[in-house]
């Protein structure tokens, strides 16, 4: 008995497999991000004719956008809090809480992109509008999974099956989480804050 | 898990308590989210008032700090096991990796 135990959750190392399986794709989805945000750098003063970074930022919304997906990190772990103690009401709360604010952030992505397109910003218009749209758009889609996985969870908790005993199923999604954020918090520094250049 | 006999899911849990041992109260994870705020507010200060040459240095030591703090007390990293921490920080390692041969390539090599 104790040793099925094991073969789920230790594995021979003590840990936990999921915990480790998360990890390691999370160690991989660095290298994906470190790729796209090469791109970028590289291609950030190939802009054309097109409008240029400097140009086209609008650096008040953003932080507004940034503030919203850094709070959600503090709900995530609140929700994990509140399970690990066994209160199913408040993981709801603030389950719902995360997803909402996931979901303000998407809204406001979606709202940059189409205040760029309005202002002649396409996919194609030039090889920083590309890299630009293809990372920040990789990042929408992250946490747009997440949005999925909060729901799926929220799912499981009004089926009953999310207890105090499989928090840890909570933990690895707020690890997802808590990655797509700390992303974000690079993505804002350098991509966003750092002066770019103008036409 | 059904199927599961008390005495597994106490191995379980039990295991899961070993690991979990130790973690923030609901109020240390609200001060770290304050003081996340607040960087950030100093983040975007910097765009409205010119600090000169300082500014890129300062909001890298500024964008760091973010990121260990919300690695290690978010998600667990100061807490958990140390191998999680080395799986992540070789990701990281690796993608700084592919971002230096990407400029090489793309900078270096091309102005020959």
């Amino acid at each position: 008995m104790s040793s099925d135990a094991h073969a789920v959750h230790d594995g021979g190392t003590g840990l936990s497999n999921n915990k480790l399986l998360m990890w390691v794709f999370l160690g991989s989805e660095c290298l994906l991000f470190g790729g796209l945000i090469s791109a970028y750098l590289i291609n950030r003063n190939r802009f054309g004719d097109g409008p240029a970074p400097g140009d086209i930022f609008d650096i008040p919304f953003t932080s507004v956008s940034s503030f919203v997906l850094l709070m959600s990190s503090l709900t995530m772990v609140l929700s994990l809090s509140a399970l690990q103690r066994g209160d199913i009401r408040n993981n709801r709360i603030w389950l719902w809480t995360t997803a909402l604010l996931g979901a303000l952030f998407i809204g406001g992505q979606v709202y940059e992109f189409t205040t760029f397109l309005r202002e002649g910003l396409g996919y194609t218009t030039s090889p920083f509008s590309s890299a630009f749209f293809t990372l920040t758009g990789f990042h929408g889609v992250h946490v747009s999974l997440g949005i999925v996985m909060l729901m799926s969870l929220l799912i499981s908790s009004y089926r009953g099956t999310l207890r105090k005993e499989n928090s840890e199923t909570v933990e690895i999604v707020g690890l997802y989480w808590h990655f797509v954020d700390v992303v974000w918090i690079f993505i804002f520094t350098v991509i966003y804050l750092v002066p770019s250049p103008t036409t | 898990m059904s199927t599961d006999t008390p005495t597994t899911e106490a191995t379980v849990a039990e295991a899961h308590d070993d690991e979990a041992h130790d973690h923030p109260t609901d109020a240390k994870y609200v001060r770290i989210a304050i003081l996340l705020a607040v960087i950030t507010a100093a983040e975007v200060a910097t765009y409205f008032v010119d600090i000169g040459p300082a500014l890129i240095p300062t909001l890298m030591v500024m964008m760091v700090v973010k990121f260990f703090y919300v690695a290690a007390w978010f998600m667990h990293l100061k807490f958990d096991s140390v191998v999680f921490t080395r799986f992540f920080v070789t990701g990281l390692i690796l993608a700084t990796a592919v971002y230096c041969i990407a400029l090489t390539a793309s900078e270096f090599w091309s102005k020959g």
